[in-house]
């Protein structure tokens, strides 16, 4: 388990992102729920920290791509792949993030850039 | 509603088809596209598509699996709209009948007069715009853009990063002082010349010399650019002509009330063919933006649904991006009705900018410039803003 933040440095509504490789962020919605996604979308080079936390979505802040925070599923295009999603757990005021065993789904330019290639 | 015809397969028709399905539509649902491809991506085709290094498979816009259950009809163009039998007839003589239609023919690129005919001419709205000018790009050489508008900004950049040589000839003083204001225009069509690439302005163009490839460009003000490819950017003409007769009020456009209603019961319209009423800027405004091909439609389908009785939320500012020169380029709001315009962080000089419209001090538009952050905060507080 990786420890995030501190549950009441994260106000409902924010995300934190965690700079691990490939990056994690942690969602507090309004509604009070956490959970923990891939922080890059999967089209293209963008931090869905900085995206438009609305219900349990979040919309890149580029290309405005939705994922389910619960599922990591696509809601609306650009993109087609999900992101990961990963096991949230607090713990003595403390947010704890579980990385997810499956692949990433990162977009082509760091996908390459990771296998060695041009960016 | 049983039967519902959606005429148009790109991003607002496709999503106009999701919508119907997601709020529980499950009648017949015919999607009509002028094109013979299924629905795909545009803002790729100036941009990654163009340089090569996305291909056409990455711009399919449905998911793998996705099955609206929809009848597809493909490569044929709607002619016209037969508010009698409620009938879209087709150019190949087949007539659609559906309860419910919903309007998402789009745009076409605006051609300079008398441009037909040389080869090395090009504009860029489709995807065979974009395989036929990909071709002529790889040949390198000299490239003309006319027009300093995004997709000529985002042509030249790419055909920059593909080594051709590029000028760019824009008729007004200042490329993009429609969209983004003179001030910010000004600053964001100075990444042509960080980059060596040239801009011409305040010059219209009087013709292309040639044959049968084009040579050149020919100023009015009598100057000549040598060009082996020239692209002509000059905007868009809403794709409507098919509906004049109709019924369906047209101005700039198909007319609509602020949740898509045309001036016919049960016919919405959405995407760049359509020119809602905006309630923040008490006036209709035709939005070409991929952002609102996407979104309106939900709304316009309720609207539909529902025989125009769905409440509307409060739209969301308009927003768009562009990329240039390895520059994201993040503009939200209308920069129209501003008075001011301030830079609350960043430098010009630094191409790294967030800018702050408003009027009557409150905040109206913003624009971002390799500001993603910064910019997403802006751009919520526009939309919860009274403007």
């Amino acid at each position: 388990m990786i420890p995030a933040c501190r549950l009441a440095d994260l106000p409902r509504g924010e995300a934190h992102r965690l700079d691990i490789d490939p990056p994690v962020s942690v969602f507090h919605t309004d509604d009070g729920e956490i959970f923990a996604i891939d922080d890059t979308c999967t089209h293209q080079d963008a931090s869905l920290a900085d995206g438009w936390l609305e219900g349990c979505e979040v919309e890149c802040p580029l290309h405005a791509s939705k994922f389910d925070l619960r599922t990591g599923a696509v809601d609306a295009p650009p993109a087609k792949l999900p992101v990961r999603t990963h096991e949230v757990v607090v713990q003595d005021g403390m947010i704890y993030v579980k990385p997810s065993t499956e692949a990433p789904n990162l977009p082509p330019c760091i996908a390459a850039r990771l296998a060695g290639g041009p960016a | 509603m049983r039967t519902v015809a959606v005429v148009g397969a790109s991003l607002a028709g496709l999503s106009a088809a999701r919508a119907l399905r997601n709020r529980g539509f499950d009648g017949q649902l015919i999607v009509i596209g002028e094109e013979p491809h299924r629905p795909y991506d545009r803002p790729p085709l100036s941009k990654e598509f163009l340089a090569g290094k996305i291909g056409e498979a990455d711009l399919v816009l449905e998911r793998d699996g996705e099955d609206l259950a929809a009848e597809w009809l493909f490569g044929t163009r709607a002619v016209r709209l037969d508010r009698e039998q409620r009938a879209v007839r087709l150019a190949d003589g087949r007539e659609v009948r559906a309860d419910g239609i919903v309007i998402a023919t789009g745009a076409a690129a605006r051609n300079l007069p008398g441009a037909d005919g040389l080869a090395g001419v090009h504009t860029l709205r489709t995807l065979d715009d974009a395989r036929a000018l990909r071709d002529d790009l790889a040949l390198g050489g000299r490239l003309v853009v006319i027009g300093g508008g995004f997709i000529g900004a985002e042509v030249a950049s790419t055909a920059y990063a593909l080594g051709l040589d590029v000028t760019i000839v824009e008729a007004a003083p200042t490329p993009l002082a429609g969209p983004l204001g003179e001030a910010m225009g000004r600053i964001v069509s100075a990444l042509h010349a960080d980059h060596g690439v040239r801009l011409l302005c305040g010059v219209g163009v009087k013709g292309l010399s040639g044959g049968p490839r084009v040579s050149a460009v020919l100023l009015d003000d009598g100057r000549t650019v040598p060009a082996d490819t020239v692209v002509v950017g000059v905007g868009a003409r809403p794709c409507v002509e098919w509906l004049e007769g109709s019924g369906v009020a047209l101005d700039d456009g198909v007319t609509c009330g602020a949740d898509g209603r045309t001036s016919l019961a049960g016919v919405v319209a959405v995407g760049d063919c359509a020119s809602w009423y905006d309630p923040r800027a008490g006036a209709h405004r035709r939005v070409e933006h991929w952002t609102g091909a996407r979104e309106r439609p939900d709304t316009a389908v309720a609207t539909l649904l529902s025989w125009g009785t769905a409440e509307q939320g409060v739209p969301r500012p308009p927003y768009f991006w562009s990329d240039q020169y390895g520059v994201r380029v993040q503009f939200a709001g209308h920069a129209a009705g501003a008075d001011s315009v301030t830079i609350e962080e960043g430098t010009p000089e630094d191409r790294d900018v967030l800018a702050v419209y408003r009027r009557a001090g409150r905040p109206v538009a913003v624009l971002g410039m390799n500001k993603p952050r910064e910019f997403m905060r802006w751009r919520k507080q526009l939309a919860v803003s009274p403007s």
